[in-house]
């Protein structure tokens, strides 16, 4: 049961793609195993629908149709196919970026036990995975921007709540604060960041630039 | 669009182009996408209408709503913004025997939606629009997007609901 959603200028923004990758990469994980989410989605793309219906209509140059009937000549619309829908842990958006399932994730040790894996993605945020073992915490830190957390397995808690497998934390610059993971399985989570992590302890500060958290 | 995507009826298609190709074009530019480019892009995504046509759902889409997501794509790729993968899809295809009370009832709030963004003060209309066709980060999104869609929100709630319902 999904009791933290993505929040609406969020979804709006995914829904216009002007969010940076490492962002869209998140929402569409979060959306894939979500149908609030997956509904609202829709409704933000109503809205685009709308807009668009709405769009003082600029005329096509003459022969625009003649053209594309010429690009679209000799090919029969495409059949309807089954959607890709993993057996693993990761939902395809993210099985497609990791190249694989969790057994792919080349981990790194970042720490108190606590192991992480950046996934490229283009520079404006950072895409992280972290894996957290049960009881574990990850070091107290604030964001210089907007840090969301999207649990995969596992929970943690912190200073504000609990998140669950599909929860979504989403902590503001103003945020500071020491997520722990729950005693038992480690805690997956998917974290994206827009701005790098700002620790409050003077030797994980020091630690950061080598780890790239 | 049905009879685009069963009978691959060109007639139908010339219907669909010459109602949303100049729109699409109308949203390109309004990107900022210089005429010309707009212009290749609408007969582009027009294009990918025809091939895609099978994916077309309409109990859970409206043509406009799903034109919108393939022209927002394209957008995407034409000023090279950064890249969005798409959620998994629902592991279930457009239903073989057409939903038509529930493609009526999506119709209907879509315009509904419509009717609502018209009437909204021309300063809030346009703070949408640059969210949808500009290039809003998500926290200028957030400080905008709360006047106008506090207006429209129920409209939005009752499309949500009706999607909820229709999916579960």
């Amino acid at each position: 049961m999904i009791r933290h959603h993505l929040s609406d200028d969020l979804l709006t923004g995914y829904c216009a793609g002007s969010l940076p990758e490492a962002f869209n990469v998140l929402i569409a994980t979060h959306v894939s195993l979500c149908d609030e989410c997956r509904a609202r989605l829709a409704s933000l793309e109503a809205l685009g629908g709308a807009l668009l219906e709405s769009a003082g209509p600029v005329a096509m140059d003459n022969g625009a149709l003649a053209a594309t009937l010429a690009r679209i000549m000799g090919q029969p619309p495409m059949p309807w196919t089954a959607p890709a829908r993993p057996k693993g842990l990761f939902p395809e958006p993210l099985r497609a970026r990791v190249g694989g399932d969790l057994d792919a994730v080349r981990w790194r040790p970042v720490g108190g036990g606590v192991r992480q894996a950046i996934l490229p993605t283009s520079g404006r945020a950072s895409l992280r995975l972290l894996h957290i073992p049960g009881g574990g915490a990850v070091p107290d830190h604030g964001h210089k921007g907007t840090e969301l957390t999207l649990v995969l397995q596992g929970a943690f808690r912190d200073e504000s709540d609990r998140f669950g497998p599909g929860d979504v934390e989403i902590a503001d610059a103003e945020v500071h604060h020491t997520p722990v993971a729950e005693a038992g399985p480690a805690c997956i989570c998917l974290a994206a960041t827009d701005a790098p992590l700002r620790f409050k302890g003077l030797v994980p500060r020091l630690v950061q630039p080598f780890v790239k958290i | 669009m049905l009879r685009v995507a069963r009978d691959a009826d060109q007639k139908a298609f010339a219907a669909l182009f010459s109602h949303f190709a100049p729109r699409i074009k109308a949203f390109l530019m309004k990107s900022g996408a210089p005429a010309a480019q707009a212009e290749d892009c609408a007969q582009d995504v027009m294009a990918t209408v025809w091939r895609k046509a099978a994916m077309f759902d309409p109990s859970r889409a409206t043509a406009a709503t799903w034109i919108f997501t393939i022209a927002r794509n394209r957008r995407i790729d034409l000023l090279r913004r950064d890249a969005r993968p798409e959620p998994e899809d629902l592991p279930w295809g457009p239903e073989p025997d057409l939903d038509a009370e529930a493609a009526l009832a999506l119709q209907q709030d879509t315009d509904r939606l419509g009717a609502a963004l018209a009437a909204l003060p021309q300063t809030q209309r346009e703070l949408i629009e640059k969210a949808y066709f500009g290039d809003l980060s998500h926290g200028e999104i957030a400080r905008t997007t709360g006047l106008p869609l506090g207006t429209i929100k129920s409209r939005i709630r009752l499309a949500l609901d009706k999607l909820r319902q229709s999916m579960s």
